[in-house]
């Protein structure tokens, strides 16, 4: 990232700190004047008879001279007018500049930094700011920016948010009492809880560039559709990038899932308020998850239905993992579709974690998946326990003997 | 004064074994080691942030009353130093890999963290030895050699027997034993190389194809069956059509349903991690485990490095011998071996320098 120079001034335009400012061009005049100071003093150079210091003193000017970039960065120029100065004067009393230079820059050479000035003179002293121009990160922006530092009172991740392009030069040229103030309040005043104000301004930045006729047409578009005020709230949490869609593809997602799952509507407002990024993805994947459960696993109508409003994430599911693990649950367990449709959580489950533990039954004969017969172990205990309640409670054995089990996989 | 993080991470530094599961890449596995390290890492406290004079609007003092509201300064931490700005205090753990492992085969799978990567190097030139357990089904023939793959043949093996089985291992076990003493580069009619010969410390000399110093049938119920191998220079899918050829020895055809490695050198199956088990505690507690036999890889290494500068002299040699010894007898095999064959394969780790021909 890198916060370009027209944000940087601007933000130097604005009365921040105490201390005046200097805009950018006096900046660069003073840096240029540093530099005509340093051109004057190439010509002395041979006319000087001492050893060490011309060595030492001529190091130094090479140095000088070798990085003009460095005259970007104000806070450096101000320190190395110091020892500039210090240099003269030894060279001063020993040699004569007696060259045709102008009157002003050898007066203003001579002024030491130690002599006292008036009270007028004090006040006319303009301090640079130390904000350099240009910056890769917001660490030299977040004191003196408003907008910066209230958003990290808040709990926004200003170091992630600078990672992606573009959005460190957005966020310093936004303006807190204009841009950011309303927009939090409308959060507020939707329900969204203080706490998640900052994680949910981290995963999307742009609701603050976001205008607020339009994110009030879509809360009025939801509530429309009868989602309660509590519901909304919940879903904007949920999925930070909501309210950046506009009411057409809203619209158009919540018809697709009460045409194609062939729910009510109660039960659409539930799986989509417990799951909005439904509403924010392309549809495409999902109509390839509900082909895929439909014809290449053989659930009924009504079993994927069951199946979705108990387990939304099916439907955004990747289709090679959840195509391997109904195989195997399926083909090696030999669980019927009856059964998966009852206990849906199970395919949501990692599939490493289901295949050692139902080996680990298989080999101590305690795989039993039928309800009917004794010994039975439902699905979703197999799935969900903590390894050492697994244990002791589905397989009757000590945790190492599972560990031991899985070194023989 | 270092800050914990610091010192937490200043532990990790070594080498310790992980048990890769089966179907998961080793790259996975190097990848969610190295993000459970950063984790522990950047939960521990940050460093305190440095403070800074500010100018603020307080109301006054004990002189005057509270309505008055005067500037003042005090010190305040500045915000560039807070977490949210700064970032996590560490972005990478360097995490090697050794001997690596493809998907389908399990087992130990050695990783080395911070200054441990240099010892991998180390130890991936030295002459251990890698034990695997490897699984067979009689009665077809798949593409890709594995029981999940597409299936060619389909055979009888009513025929097949076990001592048809061990006859055919020692057959492969002879070729393999020609093909060590070969690229071992030792004339055999030498005293040296019969000793070397007795004590099992033959090893291939430079670049060599896969040579089996061990194998042995150790379970047999028709279909299946389970071979245990010492190899050198070896891959996995090598291993996968060495059952297959077995099978083929047999006239009928053989599939391998399980690559397993339970040694890697001196890592064993019985210390390795599993997955429960990849966590930034655990980890450390394995690297001080395994802190000894690290060591004693970097010393040899070096060593190795050392006296290949100087030419090998006779004295070089015999000390590498004693060493390779010492080591040798610290490492004992897993299960005894009871087949007929010409090395005896007790001592699997061998680090013997280059061998002159006399």
């Amino acid at each position: 990232m890198h916060v370009c120079q027209r944000c940087v001034s601007l933000l130097l335009s604005r009365p921040l700190s105490a201390a005046g400012q200097q805009s950018t061009r006096a900046l660069h005049q003073r840096s240029h004047l540093i530099l005509l100071q340093h051109s004057t003093r190439q010509s002395p150079v041979h006319r000087l008879s001492q050893g060490h210091s011309r060595e030492t003193w001529r190091h130094f000017t090479d140095h000088q001279a070798a990085s003009p970039d460095v005259y970007n960065k104000t806070d450096l120029a101000q320190k190395k007018v110091v020892p500039l100065n210090s240099d003269v004067h030894r060279i001063s009393s020993q040699v004569s500049l007696s060259d045709s230079q102008s009157i002003d820059l050898d007066a203003a050479v001579r002024a030491s930094p130690l002599q006292e000035i008036s009270e007028e003179e004090a006040v006319q002293i303009q301090v640079p700011s130390a904000l350099p121009p240009e910056s890769s990160t917001l660490r030299p922006y977040v004191d003196k920016s408003e907008t910066l530092s209230k958003l990290v009172q808040l709990g926004v991740n200003l170091w992630e948010l600078e990672q992606r392009p573009n959005v460190g030069s957005m966020l310093v040229r936004l303006d807190f009492h204009a841009d950011v103030a309303p927009r939090l309040l409308f959060l507020k005043d939707l329900g969204v809880e203080e706490s998640k104000l900052g994680r949910l301004l981290t995963k999307n930045p742009f609701i603050l560039t976001e205008s607020l006729d339009n994110l009030e047409a879509r809360v009025s578009y939801l509530k429309s559709k009868k989602f309660s005020k509590q519901s909304v709230a919940v879903m904007v949490t949920k999925a930070p990038y909501l309210l950046n869609f506009s009411v057409e593809r809203l619209d158009n997602r919540l018809g697709f899932f009460q045409k194609q799952l062939g729910l009510s509507a109660e039960k659409t407002r539930d799986v989509v308020t417990r799951l909005p990024k439904l509403l924010c993805g392309s549809l495409e994947p999902i109509k390839e998850n509900l082909k895929v459960c439909e014809l290449e696993f053989g659930f009924r109508g009504n079993e994927m239905q069951h199946i979705v409003t108990t387990v939304p994430k099916v439907l955004i599911a990747n289709k090679r993992k959840l195509t391997q693990i109904f195989d195997f649950i399926h083909n090696t367990m030999d669980v019927p579709h009856s059964l998966i449709a009852k206990f849906p959580q199970v395919l949501n489950a990692k599939f490493l974690r289901i295949r050692e533990r139902h080996l680990f039954l298989e080999y101590l004969g305690r795989a039993q998946y039928q309800p009917s017969q004794p010994n039975y172990i439902s699905l979703d205990r197999l799935v969900f326990l903590p390894d050492d309640v697994f244990c002791s409670e589905v397989a009757l054995a000590a945790l190492e003997d599972f560990e031991r089990f899985q070194k023989t996989l | 004064m270092t800050s914990q993080a610091v010192r937490l991470f200043r532990k990790m530094d070594g080498l310790f074994a992980v048990y890769k599961p089966q179907g998961v890449h080793w790259k996975h596995v190097r990848d969610s080691i190295e993000s459970n390290l950063l984790k522990a890492l950047n939960s521990c406290p940050p460093p305190a942030p440095q403070l800074a004079v500010q100018f603020q609007l307080l109301s006054g003092g004990e002189n005057s009353s509270s309505k008055d509201v005067v500037l003042s300064p005090s010190m305040v931490p500045t915000l560039a130093d807070h977490p949210l700005v700064t970032g996590p205090q560490f972005h990478k753990v360097h995490v090697g890999v050794g001997h690596r492992l493809d998907a389908f085969s399990s087992g130990v799978l050695v990783l080395g963290v911070g200054k441990g990567n240099g010892v991998l190097e180390h130890l991936c030139k030295s002459h251990v030895t890698r034990d695997y357990t490897l699984e067979g089904e009689f009665g077809k023939a798949t593409d890709n050699f594995t029981h999940t793959g597409r299936v060619i043949e389909k055979t009888t093996y009513d025929h097949v027997t076990l001592d048809k089985l061990e006859r055919v291992l020692a057959m492969i076990q002879g070729a393999n034993q020609k093909a060590l003493i070969m690229y071992s580069q030792v004339d055999l009619h030498t005293q040296e190389a019969y000793e070397l010969a007795v004590r099992g410390l033959l090893y291939p000399h430079g670049k060599s194809p896969p040579i089996l110093t061990g194998l042995r049938c150790i379970h047999f119920n028709p279909p299946h069956f389970t071979l245990e191998v010492q190899c050198v220079n070896e891959t996995q899918k090598y291993l996968r059509k060495l059952i297959h050829e077995v099978g083929l020895e047999l006239r009928t055809s053989a599939v391998c349903s399980g690559v397993r490695r339970t040694r890697d050198g001196p890592f064993k199956v019985e210390n390795a991690l599993t997955r429960q088990h990849w966590t930034a505690g655990s980890i450390i507690q394995a690297i001080a485990h395994f802190s000894k036999a690290t060591r004693k890889i970097r010393k040899s290494g070096m060593y190795k490095q050392t006296a290949g500068q100087l030419n090998s002299s006779a004295q070089v040699q015999e000390q590498t011998r004693s060493q390779t010894e010492q080591i040798n007898q610290e490492h004992v095999e897993l299960s005894s071996s009871t087949s007929d064959t010409v090395v005896d394969r007790e001592t699997p780790v061998t680090l013997s320098e280059g061998r002159t021909k006399h």
